[in-house]
């Protein structure tokens, strides 16, 4: 591309978003919603995907060892529990610690009285490394030798993994809806520029422009409008984000929840942002301009 | 060079416009292609510029193949072309010297061009001193010289004139025409789209005339053959 024929892009690129000054600002304006829109919608999944993680990484089933066993024998299943696939870690807690740790979670020790570390078993806590195969896992563990029973909280998982499955696709969803919205408008836009610029498109045509040569500053137009829009709504959504998770959660007191730092998602979330903005700016005024290069 | 062989152009609509039409003008030539409303003059200025393909016959112009170009192809051979209308289609928020620019840049002239090439064709129009105008503020003669130096500005083999003295008054219009009798001594081939019978009447030029689509009369004889 010749110097003079970039400047020539640029320079008309600019013009032409001046010159239809409302209607580039209304396009702005429409990426920016959708663009926070979308951004709120993946770090809420982010987020959602993140607690989720965080509960998985706490979630536990209780494997209760035959009391035919003695605390030695028990200990020696630990090899054999820790094989079970998706195990990820394994503790050994000898009855007296439970009976103990039981007993303080009630203010009155006194109404258990008579009552000793043998009415309860040695256990394995297990945490597991998929929380929606839990139910597989603890049917896994039911099944190794001198391992009498497995308590899981299957309901538990079971409502987490819909969760995030549900957040998950309704996030899909609406990104898609939002970028085809955006693509909509963005084409509109550009469309009402070149409706505006047709006679001078017929005469680029008439007296031997190309089609790329007419094209270019169109995409141009796209080009700078979908790249503002992505960085005010990359400002918009940071300013929101950092607000809703320091006034909101902190001020609400909701603090068992942990949301991800903004700055741990800012870089990947900028760059989606550019390319969405820039995808819509390119593809949209490509659609809006198609039609009048066809003679 | 303009080459018709056995054109014929029918629309959707079932309208047949050309019905055979077979001509040939040479490079240099100056030539009128004359004929009433609805006759296909307009159709051949389209099937010219390679707005329309004929459906049956061979155009060629300039050396391209109208036939079977390809779109690719087709603002190269339009850059032979100068193509000037009836109602001048100038970019009103554009000067006198940005419009007639403009037909350059389009076409990826360097500046140093267009800065030696435009003050040229507009001295040849006599308009240099009108070069910082907006359309609006010129008459409609003046308007037309303009167009004409968008249509001369990239010197193409062949000007195509579509009713260019239309709007304008009969001294005006007289301008106009010696003006492109002035562009076709200096060797661009002109064909004048027109019905002004004392126009034509006033040159002594080749007059193709066109009547339901098929040429009806081909010569020097002046106006309306067809007029018997």
């Amino acid at each position: 591309m010749r110097g003079n024929r970039f400047t020539y892009y640029v320079r008309e690129g600019i013009g032409s978003i001046f010159n239809h000054g409302f209607m580039s600002f209304a396009s702005v304006c429409i990426i920016v919603a959708c663009l926070i829109i979308m951004g709120s919608f993946t770090l809420l999944a982010l987020n959602v995907d993140n607690i989720i993680n965080t509960m998985e990484s706490q979630n536990e089933l209780m494997a209760f060892v035959d009391e035919s066993l003695s605390q030695e024998e028990a200990r020696a299943l630990q090899g054999a529990v820790e094989a079970v696939p998706n195990v990820s870690k394994v503790y050994f807690v000898t009855r007296e610690a439970a009976w103990n740790s039981f007993v303080s979670t009630y203010q009155n020790p006194g109404m258990f009285a008579g009552l000793d570390a043998t009415t309860v078993r040695d256990r394995f806590v297990v945490y597991i490394d998929d929380i929606s195969l839990m139910a597989q896992t603890q049917e896994n563990l039911s099944h190794v030798a001198g391992i009498a029973a497995v308590n899981a909280q299957l309901e538990i998982s079971a409502g987490f993994v819909r969760i995030r499955n549900i957040v998950t696709v309704a996030s899909v969803a609406l990104v898609l809806v939002l970028f085809v919205i955006s693509l909509f408008i963005m084409s509109n836009t550009i469309k009402l520029t070149t409706f505006e610029r047709r006679d001078e498109i017929a005469i680029m045509k008439m007296v031997g422009a190309t089609s790329s040569f007419i094209r270019w500053p169109f995409v141009v137009q796209g080009l700078i409008l979908g790249l503002l829009g992505a960085l005010v709504s990359f400002t918009l959504e940071w300013g929101l984000y950092e607000l809703l998770t320091e006034k909101l959660i902190s001020g609400a007191g909701i603090s068992f929840l942990t949301m991800i730092p903004f700055y741990n998602v800012a870089v990947p979330l900028l760059a989606a942002f550019t390319v969405v903005g820039l995808g819509v700016g390119v593809i949209g005024s490509t659609l809006a301009i198609k039609n009048y290069l066809k003679v | 060079m303009v080459q018709f062989t056995d054109v014929f152009k029918s629309y959707e609509n079932g309208t047949k416009a050309l019905r055979g039409v077979s001509f040939t003008i040479h490079d240099g030539e100056f030539a009128f292609l004359v004929g009433p409303s609805g006759s296909g003059k307009t159709t051949i200025i389209k099937l010219l510029t390679g707005e329309i393909a004929p459906t049956d016959g061979k155009v060629l112009v300039n050396d391209y193949d109208l036939t079977n170009i390809r779109f690719g192809k087709m603002p190269y051979m339009r850059r032979t072309l100068g193509v000037v209308f009836q109602d001048f289609r100038l970019i009103e928020d554009k000067t006198v010297y940005e419009n007639v620019a403009f037909a350059m840049r389009v076409i990826g002239a360097s500046n140093k061009e267009i800065r030696r090439r435009v003050p040229y064709v507009l001295e040849l129009v006599g308009l240099d001193t009108r070069t910082r105008r907006r359309p609006q503020e010129l008459s409609g003669g003046e308007q037309q010289r303009v167009a004409i130096a968008r249509a001369l500005v990239n010197n193409p083999r062949l000007i195509i004139a579509d009713e260019p003295t239309g709007n304008l008054d009969p001294a005006r219009s007289l301008e106009i025409m010696l003006l492109l009798q002035k562009i076709n001594e200096l060797g661009t081939t002109v064909l004048v789209v027109t019905h002004e019978k004392e126009l034509v009447d006033s040159f002594s030029k080749r007059v193709i005339a066109i009547d339901g689509g098929k040429i009806i009369s081909d010569g020097m004889d002046g106006y309306y053959t067809y007029e018997r």
